[in-house]
């Protein structure tokens, strides 16, 4: 693609909450409104040094941040090659990196009155965030869900219920994410007056893609300064997980104009992308269109109609991806591969007993791919990984895998 | 430039008289019987006739449409067929306005130019988008009003006196008002606010307001039909069709009848 080299990676989206050609607003009319009226009340909410603090204090007491960055010392040893870190955002009050965005969001509900929050969740990492956020503050929580991952991730629903939250399932379509996402929409459109649609990845209309990023940017911010700390100087390498891509952006987005920082995406590959539709990688896979409020890379057939994805990783099985990935891949400042299924549970397996660290299923796909790099490299080439999310929630689906009854 | 849609709405006016305009999903249950269906629309008492091009993810609408919409795909409707379905049913009428509703992405995908080239020579006369609000009208909004055809938009409860100029603004053939906040054909609309409303809107654009979602009865269409130009009749319709299908899914010969019974009973509505 013949693309001219913006000097800045970091400036978008424009007014139109476009990424290049990615993102904007393709949502119905009765919406509309609604979104532009949050578009100008996050606006001014970055504008009042009060909120950040007040996020600021809530991501340090509650949430548990920084979020170490750790040596990977037993897994560098034993690839041979690149010295490992993971940012432990695992660690975080709720098992993952979703938290960071909740807070956000939910503060920003509160800032705007709103009592009533929705949510859509795939693995349930999000709702289980939101509904904790929700019952911190005393609000209402509706979480939809597709009746398929309700049933691989039952302890996350019973997490949600114990929080306070209504799960409602999604029953309709594939009955995954993105059919939760439909649904959550359907109840905004709906219920316009009282409720606050918290979006749990960097996709959606705008200025959720931004929004979302800014809130995860923590993540990347966090690392930069740990590292300079740690070794002096920036890491050689980012590597994270992509489902809709909010970890991953939020690590990435702040080292995205060091350009000696190679950064890499890892998608879920499932069966493998030659098997067309068993996989969830919309970048490597896919190609654009415009669903549930984006243009975006997009998994779908020649008539435009969406593919359900399909990943061992509940929290990666959607069929699409943030928009500013969409962009960063065509402008190719982010390399995105994938990683399928099988390597995955290896990553997943060796990470246990390497690091005695139990990864999500998510991260796992991103250590997947440093176990495909990291030996390759020079032992002072520096090298981090995101891990997104701790394990517990899997071990089902793992054991069910590994013939283990529980 | 005028339209059938522009031809129609005046006819209609002379005749002092709502439109009744009538919302079915190409391909469900199958090609055959909705080629069928469509086709007898008009002599049933359709006025307008909006066909739902099928869509996987429909974020705007209830389980009926979507079941629909379901139904259609798996049958094997897909955007080519859906054009040549207008084209046949033009074969027999060469009045009665046609409108494609649905969602972007399908059309994206076809191409907007060949979208628009070839929906013309079938014999389309507008579109309904649900998922293109005016801040996206240069994707496709723009370009259809520049091919001479309507690009008819959704205005809801929540599109105030601020924000109606914006959503008017390129809207051409006529305005769909959405009685009720949420999704088709869940709530029934309450009148005496679809009557302050279609009032206010009036105040925004000289343009035939038809009024839709959740109108299922000919005494609802007949209590809107007294201030809007136009009732919108679509869940109720597709829920005949699937009432009349067999357990397997399948069309019988009760399917395009049933609709069109309803068609004719609703049309009432609008006629007295």
């Amino acid at each position: 693609m013949n693309v001219t080299t913006p000097n800045s990676f970091r400036t978008g989206p424009d007014e139109n909450g476009l990424f290049g050609i990615y993102g904007g607003r393709f949502v119905a009319e009765t919406l509309m409104p609604l979104i532009l009226e949050l578009e100008q009340a996050y606006k001014d909410a970055k504008a009042d040094p009060s909120f950040q603090e007040e996020l600021d204090s809530f991501l340090e007491h509650y949430v548990g941040r920084p979020s170490p960055l750790y040596f990977a010392e037993r897994m560098t040893e034993h690839l041979g090659g690149a010295k490992i870190y993971f940012k432990r955002d695992e660690l975080n009050h709720t098992g993952a990196h979703k938290i960071n965005n909740v807070m956000g969001q939910i503060l920003l509900a509160r800032r705007m009155g709103k009592k009533r929050i929705i949510a859509e969740t795939g693995a349930g990492q999000h709702g289980v965030a939101t509904a904790t956020a929700c019952a911190r503050f005393g609000l209402e929580c509706i979480v939809y869900m597709g009746e398929v991952d309700m049933e691989r991730q039952k302890p996350n629903v019973f997490r949600m219920m114990l929080l306070g939250a209504k799960v409602v399932p999604a029953k309709s379509g594939s009955r995954t994410l993105k059919d939760a996402l439909n649904e959550a929409l359907r109840d905004w459109v709906a219920n316009v007056e009282d409720t606050f649609y918290c979006i749990g990845t960097v996709a959606g209309p705008a200025p959720y893609p931004e929004m979302v990023r800014d809130f995860q940017s923590v993540i990347g911010r966090e690392t930069k300064a740990q590292m300079l700390k740690r070794e002096g100087r920036l890491p050689d390498s980012l590597i994270a997980a992509i489902g809709g891509g909010s970890n991953a952006m939020g690590l990435f987005h702040p080292f995205l104009d060091d350009k000696d920082v190679e950064i890499i995406g890892v998608e879920a590959a499932g069966l493998g992308l030659k098997s067309k539709t068993k996989h969830a990688a919309s970048i490597s896979g896919g190609k654009p269109g415009v669903l549930h409020g984006n243009r975006t890379y997009l998994l779908m057939d020649d008539d435009g109609q969406i593919i359900e994805g399909h990943s061992i990783s509940a929290g990666l099985d959607y069929p699409g991806i943030g928009p500013e990935h969409a962009w960063l891949h065509d402008m190719g400042r982010v390399q995105y591969l994938s990683a399928t299924d099988k390597e995955a549970l290896e990553a997943f397996q060796l990470c246990c007993k390497l690091e005695g660290i139990i990864p999500a299923l998510e991260p796992s796909h991103a250590l997947a791919q440093v176990m495909k790099i990291a030996p390759n490299k020079p032992k002072d080439h520096l090298m981090v990984m995101n891990m997104c999310g701790r394990g517990d929630k899997d071990i089902f689906t793992v054991a069910d895998i590994l013939g283990v009854k529980l | 430039m005028s339209t059938r849609i522009d031809r129609r709405f005046e006819a209609l006016k002379k005749e002092g008289r709502a439109a009744l305009v009538t919302f079915i999903t190409a391909g469900d249950p199958d090609y055959d019987t909705s080629l069928k269906i469509i086709t007898g629309l008009p002599k049933a008492g359709a006025d307008v006739i909006e066909i739902g091009m099928p869509f996987t993810d429909p974020m705007a609408d209830g389980p009926a449409i979507q079941a629909a919409g379901l139904r259609a795909l798996a049958a094997g409707q897909n955007m080519k067929k859906t054009l040549k379905l207008v084209k046949e049913f033009r074969k027999g009428d060469n009045e009665t306005p046609i409108v494609l509703m649905g969602y972007y992405n399908p059309v994206y995908v076809y191409g907007v130019e060949k979208f628009l080239k070839d929906a013309k020579s079938a014999g389309v006369d507008g579109f309904i988008i649900v998922d293109l609000p005016p801040e996206e009208d240069v994707e496709f909004c723009i370009p259809a009003l520049n091919a001479g055809l309507n690009f008819i938009r959704l205005a809801t409860p929540t599109t105030d006196d601020k924000r109606a100029p914006t959503v008017f603004r390129n809207t051409s053939g006529f305005v769909y008002y959405v009685s009720v906040l949420g999704i088709t054909g869940t709530k029934a609309p309450d009148i005496k606010s679809v009557k302050a409303n279609v009032n206010r809107l009036r105040k925004h654009t000289p343009l035939p307001i038809c009024v839709g979602f959740g109108v299922k009865t000919a005494e609802q269409a007949r209590a809107i039909a007294k201030d809007a130009d136009g009732v919108v009749v679509g869940s109720a319709l597709v829920s005949a069709v699937e009432k009349s299908l067999t357990k397997a899914g399948k069309p019988t010969s009760k399917t395009a009848k049933a609709v069109h019974a309803l068609v004719a009973e609703i049309a009432q509505g609008v006629r007295t």
